[in-house]
């Protein structure tokens, strides 16, 4: 049986609070730029440039990042990861990256994020939001902002629900059934 | 998925499967628009673009895409090879594939040798043009290029003109786009379209204002100068007097009407350099757009365990 960890209120709580998070830490919204990883991080990246926008009234760019190119497990998948559009439209040099996900787990989309990130300029730094920290890190990752910490079991599975792509918005654990295949 | 392990044709291919290369190849064109235009997607991998035919452009594009992924290429040049000396050309293509390619890339003058290579090789084989038989990768890129610009492909009316007959360009295009339900239709004289084509449900025009009209897209082919007096059309002047487009013509279609043209163009002959280098011309586009569909090729072939 799936399990809620969070729902629909739990998410935008944690979301708002997020939003204060990175305004104070840098002071305002000077040079920020939200960046979402495909798809679920997307979704969450606008919904905090429209929190960020009620608290401090200015409009924060936010672009689109996939990272199907910079994966470091193409040899060993069975199947092609989907390339969906990276939509970063300027220079992103000297900006003030907040790169969003939505579940933290090996750490490795967040190498392969900072990779394809790097490769379009220097950022003057990048910044880590993730909704759901579920551990069990395979590199030296660590997130900046995070909706909520939640130790798992390698073998459980963390759904990320979102009304953007329509369904309810919510957070489901799932215990493995006869496939514990780790997913990331 | 592409669950494929070569590229030999778009006649075998699923819609699905012609959309899954050219949704990829737009992730791939966003890459191309960048300071840095390559990824390390296939980094590790080898490609080797085997041509037996003259080729820049096409194996330039793949040798270009090749790089952009991060993948080593080598070209292997017929003329300096043991090809002269008899090698048969499976022998060849195991020599290259004992050099460890993991693609290979193949063009050659007579219809079926990418499939041949395919059933004895490991490496990911690519079709880069057989005989009179298909060119996927351009009609991919076409499909590409269309899509980009008109946003659709499904109803469009779109006229292939020239010699049809000879061309594998044309083959794989009419492959491709009857699968995205686009309404074809091809203009030229008898001698230069198969007989076979209105069986399967596609018009045929002999008269070039006829066929033009409320188009929305021109395919234009290249008029093989080796075919001139062997029969099937008269001389350069008649065939351009006959079947060239001209600006006049041009107005016959749609205002919004694209023109597209495989190159190399003989400028003059089966198209003006007015409408070539015009407002209307998707041709430098097809270019640009044809790395993009190269890398999805690729990317999906050999992104993958086997």
């Amino acid at each position: 049986m799936p399990k809620e960890l969070l729902n629909k209120n739990d998410i935008d709580r944690a979301l708002t609070r997020i939003a204060h998070e990175i305004i104070e830490r840098n002071k305002g919204t000077e040079k920020l730029f939200l960046v979402g990883i495909q798809r679920g991080g997307v979704h969450l990246a606008k919904r905090l440039a429209s929190k960020i926008n009620l608290i401090e009234k200015k409009d924060i760019p936010v672009g689109s990042l996939d990272i199907a190119f910079y994966r470091d497990d193409l040899n060993i998948r069975k199947e092609q990861p989907i390339v969906r559009r990276t939509e970063i439209s300027f220079e992103i040099t000297d900006l003030k990256i907040i790169l969003v996900d939505d579940v933290l787990f090996t750490g490795r989309s967040i190498r392969a994020a900072m990779d394809a990130l790097t490769d379009m300029g220097r950022p003057a730094c990048i910044q880590l939001v993730v909704l759901i920290d579920r551990g069990h890190r395979e590199l030296p990752i660590k997130a900046d902002y995070v909706g909520k910490n939640i130790p798992t079991a390698i073998s459980e599975k963390i759904e990320v629900n979102l009304v953007e792509e329509g369904l309810e918005d919510r957070v489901i654990l799932e215990k493995p059934g006869n496939d514990g295949v780790k997913k990331c | 998925m592409l669950n494929r392990k070569d590229l030999l044709g778009i006649k075998e291919l699923e819609v699905e499967e012609i959309n899954l290369i050219l949704d990829t190849a737009a992730g791939f064109k966003d890459v191309l628009g960048r300071d840095i235009k390559k990824v390390p997607t296939l980094r590790g991998k080898t490609a080797i673009n085997l041509f037996f035919e003259p080729s820049t452009r096409t194996r330039t594009s793949f040798e270009l895409a090749a790089k952009r992924l991060s993948t080593d290429v080598i070209n292997f040049s017929v003329p300096t090879s043991s090809v002269v000396k008899g090698e048969s050309l499976i022998d060849t293509a195991l020599t290259v594939q004992a050099l460890g390619a993991d693609f290979i890339i193949i063009r050659h003058s007579s219809s079926g040798v990418p499939h041949l290579l395919a059933k004895n090789l490991r490496a990911s084989v690519i079709n880069a043009g057989d005989g009179t038989n298909e060119h996927p990768t351009q009609a991919l890129l076409d499909a590409f290029t269309i899509r980009e610009k008109k946003g659709e492909i499904e109803g469009l009316k779109i006229a292939i003109i020239g010699d049809i007959a000879h061309s594998r360009v044309a083959k794989s295009n009419i492959y491709c786009l009857k699968k995205l339900n686009a309404k074809v239709r091809l203009i030229g004289p008898p001698t230069l379209i198969p007989k076979e084509t209105k069986e399967i449900g596609i018009e045929v025009f002999h008269n070039i204002e006829h066929g033009l009209k409320d188009v929305d897209v021109l395919m234009m082919l290249r008029i093989q100068m080796e075919r001139q007096g062997k029969g099937f059309f008269p001389s350069v002047e008649e065939y351009s007097k006959n079947w060239g487009l001209t600006s006049e013509r041009l107005s016959l279609a749609k205002t919004d009407a694209v023109v597209m043209h495989p190159g190399p163009m003989n400028r003059g002959v089966e198209i003006t350099s007015e409408i070539a280098d015009g407002p209307n011309s998707l041709i430098l586009d097809q270019v640009t757009n044809g790395l993009a569909v190269r890398m999805a090729v690729m990317y999906l072939l050999g992104g993958v365990k086997r």
